[in-house]
């Protein structure tokens, strides 16, 4: 692997090495000593041009326990508000011999470019609207461990909901990507003015009606309404955004026994999460975060552990 | 290398031998470390694990009581990580705590030493044993580094172009070990 930069990139095999190797990389967090020797001499650069406290921070964490070197790069602070353009802080940083760069940026298709650009290898950690594979990545590991826990191991005939703003959301194409090479069935919950155009040629299942696919989904993913959104005349208000697309505690006793609750974080309790289902025994929240600095350690290893030719062994 | 220039593979070790050879490794370790007490056994994956659970299961036999076994992957602490395409990582599962155990080390062949090397780091990220062993089901000399093995089942004479191969029930249906000339 050269790049992570869509969901779509990765084959069925590739995913499920990411996800085996995300299990042990798991084990280290537990460890006295969070140390794994693999990337020795690497240097990864974290550029991010957009705020992320979860993403930023695991990816960084994620390659000191593979003992690479990481390095972050915000926006601010750096060349770029000296008007640097991407594409130069990219070679500025390329001709100083980093490894990687992992890369967030508002807008959609700057990282695919960037790669472009480079020698190095790039991940991307969110760009715009488009994609956010390694968070679709985590959200499958906590799901798959979700399904191990209930003797229901395997993607085909799962149900996973994904609900909310989906006009705006990287980690619901992400996500829609992922599941079709998985082979598990998505069906996308949004109101009309959140469906983003063209939204019936994903392949997947669209609805309006959250009450009418609620009690047969296996996992209900629920995405943040983000705040600027709010006062954009996508919905009336946020109370009735909650009710009609809210995980309320009425809707949370109506979701399957087995069913569980995805949500990317940062969360908006009393919007399109309600404190009861945020905290309920069934929801994957935090195991969505603690899977963030495996899944991104599994990556990093896929992408910089072995010889430059790339390839598997 | 074309293919009919390879020997066919020469069986060493039958299956009567090999657990022989297992027999052996359990009483050399148990007379060295003077009965199974704070014995750990780490097996190195892929046939490594299998071994250690068998040597595991010998010496609750012998010595009537149980010890604990896991399995230690190396992949990550190789010294060649970077001169290969990635390496598929094994699994690393540790029972209890390494502190103040005999660590013992189980691989199926002992050649350059180098795995066990990496091993030694894997083992001090984890903790720290009072000692560190190493059980092997064969030698076949060619050591780069100043490694020895405590229990070994078989030491063979090989040249440095023979493949030795440890089959094994559990991984590979048959208990053998074979020795070809050449390619793979």
């Amino acid at each position: 692997m050269k790049h992570l930069l869509s969901a779509a990139d990765l084959t069925l095999d590739e995913v499920n090495g990411i996800l085996d190797l995300a299990e042990e990389m798991h084990q280290v967090q537990t460890r006295p000593v969070k140390k794994l020797p693999a990337l020795r001499g690497r240097t990864v650069v974290n550029m991010f041009f957009e705020d992320s406290t979860r993403t930023r921070s695991s990816f960084e964490i994620a390659g000191k326990w593979l003992s690479a070197d990481t390095i972050n790069v915000s926006g601010k602070g750096s060349s770029t508000s000296k008007g640097e353009s991407l594409r130069d802080t990219m070679l500025t940083l390329d001709a100083m011999g980093v490894d990687a760069f992992v890369i967030r940026h508002s807008s959609s298709g700057a990282v695919a470019q960037a790669a472009g650009w480079v020698k190095a290898h790039v991940v991307n950690a969110g760009d715009g609207q488009h994609e956010h594979p390694t968070q679709a990545l985590l959200d499958a590991y906590a799901m798959r461990r979700h399904f191990r826990e209930h003797d229901a191991e395997g993607w085909a005939g799962k149900r996973i909901a994904i609900v909310g703003d989906l006009l705006h959301s990287r980690v619901v194409r992400s996500n829609v990507l992922l599941h079709r090479t998985l082979g598990s069935e998505v069906v996308l919950v949004a109101p009309p003015t959140l469906l983003p155009t063209g939204v019936e040629t994903w392949g997947c299942e669209v609805t309006s009606d959250f009450d009418a696919v609620l009690g047969e989904c296996d996992i209900v993913m629920m995405l943040r309404v983000q705040r600027e959104r709010m006062a954009g005349g996508f919905f009336p208000t946020p109370r009735e955004y909650a009710d009609g697309y809210g995980l309320t505690l009425e809707r949370l006793e109506r979701l399957k026994d087995d069913a569980a609750i995805c949500h990317p974080g940062p969360m908006n309790r009393g919007v399109e999460i309600s404190s009861e289902a945020a905290d309920a025994a069934n929801s994957l929240v935090l195991e969505q975060v603690a899977a963030g600095v495996a899944v991104r350690m599994s990556v990093l290893y896929h992408l910089l552990g072995g010889s430059d030719e790339g390839g598997q062994a | 290398m074309p293919a009919d220039s390879t020997d066919p593979a020469r069986v060493i070790i039958d299956s009567d031998e090999l657990g022989r050879a297992l027999a052996r490794m359990a009483h050399q370790l148990l007379e060295a470390n003077h009965g199974a007490e704070n014995l750990l056994l780490l097996g190195i994956p892929t046939r490594g694990v299998p071994l250690a659970r068998r040597l595991a299961g010998l010496i609750a036999e012998i010595e009537d009581r149980t010890v604990p076994v896991g399995s230690l992957d190396i992949t990550m602490y190789r010294d060649d990580l970077r001169r290969n395409p990635t390496r598929v990582v094994g699994r690393t599962d540790v029972p209890g705590s390494v502190d103040d155990a005999v660590v013992v080390l189980v691989d199926d062949v002992l050649y350059s030493g180098r795995t066990i090397a990496a091993a030694f780091d894997a083992v001090r990220d984890l903790g720290r044993p009072r000692a560190v062993r190493l059980a092997v089901l064969v030698d076949r000399g060619h050591r780069e580094l100043p490694i020895a093995a405590d229990a070994v089942g078989r030491r063979i004479q090989t040249a440095a172009d023979e493949r030795v191969r440890v089959r094994l029930a559990e991984t590979d249906g048959v208990d053998e070990v074979t020795i070809s000339r050449g390619a793979l």
